[in-house]
């Protein structure tokens, strides 16, 4: 026999008993996992952004079928995704309200002052605990853009010192406002349009100290605004938003801290 | 009484300038009491003290008035006698909020002491530390660890070594040479207590040698104490007063990685927090009050005061004369590794070494720009890291990438922003990095508790 008939019969050979060993392990070692999951997992829209609170599609697809995680955790999908994924388990449809995230400040560089020039890194929590944050609100947006760098979905704008949401591109994963140090993101349902863009605690006098668009507590919406659509929590006015607004036209008008705004898409 | 040259030396470092004689041409002098004092309840390492007053009690000097929030905690006395006017939140020096009980003091100070303890050479070294921890004795080298926890070592981790840190490395302070030239004998008693709790053979008193008044009056207090005590006289470099460097300098022995100075066979403490030791063994007075120094080109008459805490800091600059002009820069504690302050409503605590007012043209307002890779940061960081590198993973999101070549080793002594001629803000990206990888360790343990329990 020559060198050729000799190598091509090992290593064939060797081929030939691999196949068998492979046969076997796959009869005998096999993991079986539910088809499902694949399924969930095509539908998903494979996003992976986490705002499940999951690992990626992947793993949520998992929680949903063995786990019995809510249907309705998908914020990019929807509704739509998520009566697809009932349909497929043959579960009960579920009610999904798409949310936006909106950033509850609205002290831009024209209205609201800074303390002292910062001019170190541009992180918002490293500049938040650099003399408490040039910010003269302790309570305000910052404007150093580490929710936008955190969005996956390139929606978060910083303009005029301030950062703003694109609805149209928000996903609703709120990656935002788990980066945010001050806690001023919030995900609100995507069809509301009204909201009050200001965070902070203070008292009416302090806050017209440092910024010429925030609450000062006069709870002038609560009267205007139709009954619960505002609630009031110490000098911080908030939209309630289970509670329908009609009257907003009228409220945004006469708001003296010209804090209650309009998203304009 | 030996005095010995330090025969070790660590790697890096650097020479600011120290501009120490500003503050240290007089004698530490009493603050007059201000009428309001702002406590904080976090004024240690671990969990706030937790109230145990209410609105509107009267409250005797040295009083109880809040206790401590958990193992790694230390309680609060009120500093004066008064009046208890509210319980607020007020913001620290290093820009977190916490609970404050606000007390208005009165004329009359009346004071309630603990018994003390004369015979502190033949009482039960558990007394003695029951006391250091009832006194809410903390270090007060800057970082606020409880001492009594420090000075209970497990019992798997002999203490042969007990270092007095006299080498206060920050430039501009000067309070801790202050307290080793005034009070000298008073700290040698509050190191002979630490000897008896921890059963240590050695006893090294580490000062610069830029201090030679504090160097001799340090010998000259432990002259007759027996046993194998020395004073080390230190190279001026800072960071010497860093702990890690510190017991390099005077033992040799190098503390392992992520590991503590007992994991080095070390206690080091501040000697003020030894002269607070002293306070609260022998006189029974619990700490209430310290050496701050205010100083800086800012300030009319740079001094060091002995402030009760919760005084703002700008009483404390107004009782040195105010500002000198337009202040550009305020710092609570020293310019290497202080916090700057936003304004002067921070109240002081028991970890404000110093306040330091800087005039604008020692105040640099410079642009950062991209490492050149001159190296220089490697040839500074006394913890043998590659600063560089390091800052530029952390800009670029990896941050994993910069734990694994030790980020976290850090102990932000900011040697390589100091000499960065690019004037990179290099700590800052470092804490900002530590800090991300301490919630992600953080939220792992969490996940890991939970995973436990199930």
């Amino acid at each position: 026999m020559n060198a050729i008939t000799v190598s091509t019969l090992c290593v064939g050979g060797i081929g030939c008993v691999s196949a068998l060993a492979l046969a076997v392990a796959d009869k005998f070692l096999s993991v079986k996992e539910d088809p499902r999951i694949g399924q969930v997992a095509d539908l998903l829209p494979g996003a992976n952004c986490g705002g499940c609170g999951f690992a990626g599609c992947a793993d949520y697809a998992k929680a949903i079928v063995t786990g019995g995680a809510e249907l309705n955790c998908c914020a990019p999908g929807g509704a739509e995704v998520a009566g697809k994924i009932a349909k497929c388990l043959g579960r009960d449809a579920v009610d999904v309200v798409k949310k936006v995230a909106v950033v509850m400040c609205g002290g831009d560089s024209t209205s609201a002052v800074r303390r002292f020039a910062y001019n170190g890194i541009n992180d918002c929590a490293a500049a938040n605990s650099t003399g408490g944050g040039d910010k003269g609100c302790t309570y305000g947006c910052l404007g150093y853009g580490s929710c936008a760098r955190a969005c996956p979905a390139g929606a978060i704008e910083i303009a005029n010192g301030i950062a703003r949401v694109v609805k149209s591109r928000c996903i609703g994963c709120g990656k935002c406002a788990t980066v945010c140090p001050r806690k001023l993101i919030k995900l609100v349902p995507a069809s509301e349009t009204v909201h009050v863009r200001c965070s902070s605690k203070d008292k009416g006098p302090a806050v017209k100290k440092v910024c010429a668009k925030g609450c000062i507590g006069c709870r002038l919406c609560t009267k205007l605004g139709d009954p619960g659509a505002f609630s009031a929590d110490g000098f911080l006015c908030a939209r309630d938003y289970s509670q329908p607004l009609t009257k907003a036209d009228d409220v945004i008008a006469k708001c003296p801290g010209h804090c209650i705004t309009k998203d304009a898409d | 009484m030996k005095i010995i040259n330090s025969p070790f030396h660590f790697k890096g470092g650097i020479h600011p300038q120290y501009h120490k004689d500003l503050g240290d041409r007089e004698a530490i002098r009493e603050l007059p009491l201000p009428a309001k004092l702002t406590v904080p309840m976090s004024m240690h390492l671990g969990a706030p003290a937790k109230p145990v007053v209410k609105v509107g009690d009267i409250v005797k000097a040295g009083q109880l008035i809040a206790e401590a929030g958990g193992f790694i905690s230390a309680p609060v006395h009120a500093p004066a006698a008064g009046r208890v006017k509210s319980i607020d939140q007020t913001v620290t020096a290093p820009g977190r909020s916490c609970q404050a009980i606000v007390i208005e003091t009165s004329p009359e100070q009346e004071w309630e002491l603990m018994p003390p303890i004369p015979d502190w050479g033949s009482a039960d070294p558990k007394t003695l530390l029951e006391r250091i921890g009832a006194a809410g004795v903390v270090g007060m080298g800057g970082a606020g660890f409880p001492t009594k926890v420090k000075l209970s070592p497990p019992p798997n981790k002999p203490i042969d070594t007990i270092i007095l840190n006299g080498a206060e490395c920050e430039p501009y302070l000067t309070g801790d040479n202050r307290m080793m030239v005034e009070h000298a004998d008073h700290i040698a008693v509050g190191a002979q207590i630490m000897r008896r709790i921890l059963g240590a053979e050695k006893l090294r008193v580490a000062i610069e040698d830029n201090k030679p008044d504090a160097i001799e009056a340090m010998a000259k207090a432990f002259e007759g104490v027996d046993g194998d005590v020395a004073v080390v006289r230190l190279h001026t470099v800072y960071p010497q007063g860093s702990e890690k460097h510190q017991i390099y300098a005077v033992t040799g022995r190098e503390v392992p990685r992520g590991g503590l100075p007992m994991d080095a066979g070390c206690v080091v403490e501040n000697v003020s927090t030894v002269y607070a030791i002293y306070d609260a063994v022998v006189n029974g007075r619990p700490l209430t009050r310290r050496v701050i120094e205010v100083t800086g080109e800012g300030v009319a008459h740079p001094a060091n005061l002995m402030a009760p805490f919760g005084v703002s800091y700008a009483e404390m600059i107004e009782a040195c004369g105010g500002y000198v002009g337009k202040p550009a820069k305020l710092i609570s504690g020293g310019p290497m590794m202080g916090f700057a302050q936003a304004n002067g409503d921070i109240p002081c605590g028991k970890t404000t070494g110093g306040i330091l007012v800087l005039p604008p043209r020692e105040v640099s307002n410079f642009t950062s720009q991209a490492c050149i890779s001159c190296g220089r940061c490697v040839d500074a960081c006394p913890m043998r890291l590659i600063p560089s590198e390091l800052s530029q993973l952390i800009e670029a999101e990896d941050i994993d990438g910069a734990a694994n070549i030790s980020l976290m080793d850090c102990v932000e002594c900011g040697c390589c922003a100091w000499v960065c001629p690019a004037h990179r803000p290099l700590v800052q990206h470092f804490r900002r990095g530590k800090a991300i990888v301490n919630a992600k360790r953080a939220a792992e343990r969490a996940k890991q508790q939970e995973a436990a329990k199930k």
